[in-house]
Parts: structure tokens; C-alpha cells; sequence
């Protein structure tokens, strides 16, 4: 075996030379090798390892190697209780942690038959949102930036930083918020916060379409991601692509629409949907998303209700912490909870949001004690990188770098 | 309900041997088959022109620790047609600790089953490429198992070579 090789393991070796590949090279150079991307690549968005077996400059077989950054999440999460996995979360897909929380508690409400009330709900709507805001900038950012334009990131991530400080404002943290609790949020929106939520979508719009002149007027950015990674529409179904990678190769698929949940049924948007399925399809959807989630954000602000952001339910739902010092019953609760926790009936539920990455979701199985017995997380992320080898096959290298950062994979996500 | 009534009607006409074990929790669906069956169960459902379920969003275990069919293999299959999921379960027993893969299937399926097995051990007959998914090769043990321990085992991951 070639001496660089010596790190790849004999068997991915293997898988990699059995794929079968229908490609083919005119003029042969006759040098077939096989190149080690990753996991440290500046352009792999982490920890993502990819092996690519090569004929001249195109790639006949790829085949990536995750788990370089298992943590385990789902063992640790059958090991303790239900509120105790909701730090937990933000470090699933790292860009988007509000929308994790959503998602948790969500499935864990779900288990345990609670309903939230709906000033939660609409505050779970608004950050989720933003969550998908922050993480398309993110993405077009980088991706940009893969591809050679760097003045974009620079921009959408100044973006980013405005909707950091809101993060600051309604939960006091910027990055891991763990904002959401089982039976609603942790704390109520404060009206600073939300004035400046308005104040930021308003001047989000104008920056937007910036941001947007900047990269679809680049004719190297274009010229190189357009017509590349084409995945057609029954591949995309077939290779479990989800959120704006199915949607961009023409499904019409958006779990916001098609089994609504928190109140995503009283909202007016539209599903943006393209049907190229090439990077820069995948590019123009995320920029449309970011539209219909302003609209969405800015609907919500108007509809918000007045009223309570827990549920009042003392034996399943925490009490909040000042209550705690100064009131008995609640000392009482509160332990109960902590120590064995919240007990949902014996079950099984599975249930999915449309995160920023495409869907979310959450297997629980409850034997009715304080932790969960299995816990399967749906992660998005996974299942994009699982259509790499396809999306790459017959391409250059220069192009696996813009097909890696158009499905925009998080590892945090994907290896769990 | 309708989805579900026309789901259990279509299986139970096309497999009239087979006895499912139905489930309804939440207004979740759940089939409980014989893991004999599942690649033509899987396969039917995904090619009746009424039910298309397309879309494989999840392959996943549960281990029950002491029971007698010590595991259960999940899938939550999707269909874009009826807005509707279905999950399918078959039950594994550790004394014959294998299934047949549903890659032909759906394509998705493949790191799905490979995950499985990766965490739970649980081998898929007819697997293109059944490697570890997460774990390194050299690894021996399969971390969900409820007898693997919290903590890891101390020495089970080689250190890398200078």
C-alpha cells in the first residue's frame, strides 16, 4: 500500500475501491490514486473525512468517514432525565441550538400528552426562525467563501451577531442558549428584546438583498457552482435528502406545512421550491427561506398573545428558580422533578420539526420512569452527507469543496 | 384516521399469513411484523400505488436488556402521498442477532442499518458495505447495548500509533 495511506484504515481502503462507478475518462491518464480529505480541511465544515478515488482530476468513488465527533448523545441521553438532555441539544447542530430546544421539548411534550401555552408557542415560532435565519447566513457565508468569494462571509455573519445579541437579551446566553423548558420557555420575551427582534428584521431585508447583489453577481461564484452536484428528484427522496436540499431538487415538502406544529397553521408562507437540484438551486432556496422566515417572524410579532409562558403543571413542569427559595410547595416540586423526574406514560412517539438543516427529529421510548429508555435522534445532517459519494461522482476536486458546503452538513449533528 | 385504516386494510389483504401486531399511541401507527418478512413488506409498501411510502426517514434499535427477543429494529417510513408515517417494527433475538437489510428499498437505509449496527451489533443480511459507522474498526463492543457501561470501557480504543 502507498506510504501516505498508512492513516486510512485497510477497510474504507476496500469500500472505496468496490464502489461500483460508472465513470469514465477520455485520454486516460492511466494514474488513478486515492486522496485523503480531511478530517482537518479548512473547507469540510468540521470534522467531515472524505476518500476520494481519483482518475486524473475526476472523482470515480468517494467514500466519507464519519465519527470524529461522537459524543454519544444518545447514551448519555437514556442516562438522565428529560430536562437534564436539554443543554444537550444546542450542541447537536451548532448554528442553529434554538431550534434543537424547540425540537426536544417538543417531542418530549408530545410523550408526555402537555400542551403549551400559546405565548410559548408563538416564542418558540420566533426563535425557531431566527434559528433558521442565523444558520442560512452561516451557510451562504461559508459557502461563498468555499468557493473563493470572501467579502460575503464577512458580511452575513455581521448578520449573525446582531441576531447573537437578541439571543443575549432573551436568555442571557449567545451561543448554547438551552432557551426553551419542558411545558414552554424559560423565561418570558422582554419587550427590549422583541423591539429589537422588529428592529432587526426590518434592516435584515435591505441587507439581505446586499448581501445577495454581492454573490449572484459574481461570475466566478456562479460560473462555478452552476450545474454542479445535480441530484434529481427521485434520488433526493430515494438518498433521504431533507429541508432545503430536498426542496431544492423539487419536492414540495416542508414539515411546517405538512403537519404543522406549534401554530404554524395560523401563518402565511410560502414553500419556496426549486427544481435544478444543483448547488446554486440549493444557494437561490436557502436565500428565498430566509425571506419567508422574516415574513414569518415579522406575522408573529403582530399575532404574539399576552399571558403565561409555562405551563401551569407542577408535577411535570419546573418551577421557576425564585420560587424555589421563598415557597414550600414548590421546594417540593422542584426536587421531585430533579430528582425523578417528570415520569411520562409508557410509549414510544417520533416526532420531527423542520430545523434549519431539514428535519429534525426525536424517537423517544418511555417505560414511564424519569429518563428515557431509547432516545434515536433523526439528525438532517446525517442524511445529507449520506448522498455525498453520489452528489461528487464524475466531478473535479475543486468542485467537492462547493458540493460539501451547498448541503451545508454540521458535524455536531451528524455524528451526534 | 383514514390513512391508517387503508394502510392496515392493503397489508392485511396482500399478506394474509402474516399476523401484525398494530399499535396506536399519539396517532402513531405502529406495525409489528416477523423480521422474516420485512424486505417484501417494505418493498410492497413502497411500490403500491396508494400507499408510496418513499421516504425512509429513520433506521434505529431499542434494546430491552432482559427480555426473550432482546431487540426491536425501527424504521419510520414516510409517505409524501398521503402525509402519512407508519412505523414498522420487527423483533431480533441476540441468539440470532440478524435482519435483512432493506438497502434494495430505499437507498437511505444504508447508513441508517449501518448506524444500527455499528451501536447495536445487529447485522444486516445483504448490507452493500456493513462497516462501523461512527466507531473505530478496531472497536469490539457496541456502545447502546444496555450492558455497555456510561463511562466506556478503559483501554477499548487504541491509542494512535507514534
Amino acid at each position: 500500500m502507498d506510504k501516505d495511506l498508512k492513516d486510512v484504515h485497510p477497510k474504507i481502503i476496500q469500500a472505496l475501491l468496490d464502489t461500483e462507478t460508472d465513470i469514465t475518462v477520455e485520454d486516460a491518464l492511466e494514474n488513478e490514486m486515492v486522496l485523503n480529505m480531511g478530517p482537518q480541511h479548512p473547507a469540510t465544515h468540521g470534522v467531515l473525512r472524505l476518500v476520494l478515488r481519483l482518475d486524473g482530476e475526476t472523482i470515480v468513488a468517494c467514500v466519507p468517514d464519519l465519527g470524529y465527533l461522537h459524543r454519544g448523545y444518545e447514551k448519555l441521553a437514556e442516562n438522565m432525565s428529560y430536562y437534564e438532555f436539554i443543554p444537550h441539544t444546542d450542541r447537536l447542530d451548532y448554528i442553529s441550538p434554538m431550534a434543537n430546544n424547540v425540537a426536544w421539548v417538543l417531542a418530549v411534550e408530545k410523550l408526555a400528552g402537555l400542551e403549551v401555552p400559546e405565548r410559548a408557542q408563538y416564542i418558540r415560532m420566533m426563535v425557531a426562525e431566527l434559528a433558521r435565519i442565523t444558520s442560512h447566513l452561516v451557510a451562504i457565508g461559508s459557502f461563498a467563501m468555499d468557493v473563493g468569494a470572501m467579502t460575503v462571509f464577512l458580511w452575513t455573519l455581521r448578520e449573525r451577531e446582531k441576531v447573537m445579541d437578541i439571543w443575549d437579551m432573551l436568555c442571557g446566553a449567545r451561543f448554547t442558549n438551552s432557551y426553551t423548558r419542558i411545558g414552554g420557555v424559560a423565561n418570558d420575551a422582554p419587550p427590549e428584546a422583541l423591539s429589537r427582534i422588529k428592529w432587526f428584521i426590518e434592516q435584515f431585508e435591505e441587507n439581505l438583498v446586499e448581501c445577495e447583489k454581492l454573490i449572484n453577481t459574481n461570475r466566478i461564484f456562479v460560473d462555478r457552482v452552476d450545474g454542479i452536484g445535480v441530484i434529481s428528484k427521485e434520488d433526493a427522496i430515494s438518498l433521504g435528502f431533507s429541508g432545503p436540499n430536498l426542496r431544492a431538487s423539487g419536492v414540495e415538502y416542508d414539515i411546517r406545512r405538512a403537519q404543522p406544529y406549534l401554530q404554524y397553521d395560523q401563518i402565511d408562507f410560502n414553500v419556496p421550491t426549486l427544481t435544478e437540484g444543483d448547488c446554486l438551486a440549493r444557494y437561490f432556496l436557502r436565500v428565498e427561506e430566509m425571506k419567508e422566515s422574516t415574513k414569518i417572524v415579522k406575522q408573529v410579532l403582530q399575532k404574539m398573545p399576552e399571558g403565561e409562558t409555562i405551563l401551569n403543571k407542577p408535577k411535570k413542569v419546573l418551577p421557576h428558580k425564585t420560587e424555589i427559595y421563598t415557597k414550600m410547595e414548590e421546594l417540593i416540586h422542584d426536587f421531585m422533578i430533579v430528582n425523578f423526574g417528570i415520569n411520562p406514560p409508557v410509549g414510544e412517539i417520533y416526532h420531527a420539526i423542520e430545523g434549519s438543516k431539514g428535519e429534525l427529529g426525536f424517537y423517544i421510548v418511555s417505560k414511564g420512569e424519569g429518563h428515557p429508555w431509547k432516545c434515536k435522534i433523526r439528525s438532517p445532517s446525517f442524511n445529507n452527507i449520506q448522498s455525498l459519494p453520489t452528489l461528487v461522482k464524475g466531478q473535479m476536486v475543486s468542485d467537492v469543496v462547493a458540493i460539501i458546503g451547498s448541503i451545508d452538513p454540521i458535524m455536531g449533528e451528524a455524528d451526534k | 384516521m383514514e390513512t391508517a385504516e387503508l394502510v392496515l386494510q392493503k397489508l392485511k389483504n396482500e399478506f394474509t399469513s402474516i399476523d401484525f401486531e398494530v399499535s396506536d399511541f399519539r396517532n402513531e401507527l405502529t406495525l409489528k411484523l416477523p423480521k422474516e418478512n420485512i424486505v417484501e413488506i417494505c418493498s410492497f409498501i413502497k411500490t403500491d400505488s396508494e400507499l408510496e411510502f418513499v421516504y425512509c426517514e429513520d433506521i434505529t434499535a431499542v434494546d430491552w436488556a432482559k427480555r426473550t427477543n432482546r431487540f426491536t429494529v425501527v424504521y419510520h417510513i414516510y409517505s409524501f402521498k398521503n402525509n402519512f408515517r407508519i412505523r414498522l417494527k420487527a423483533d431480533v433475538d441476540e441468539s440470532d442477532c440478524n435482519i435483512d437489510s432493506v438497502c434494495s428499498v430505499w437507498k437511505a437505509a444504508n447508513w441508517q442499518e449501518r448506524e444500527t449496527y455499528d451501536m447495536y451489533g445487529i447485522k444486516f443480511n445483504n448490507h452493500p458495505d456493513l462497516r462501523r459507522m461512527y466507531m473505530p474498526e478496531e472497536f469490539e463492543y457496541h456502545p447502546l447495548r444496555k450492558d455497555f457501561p456510561l463511562m466506556g470501557i478503559p483501554g477499548s480504543i487504541p491509542l494512535p500509533k507514534k
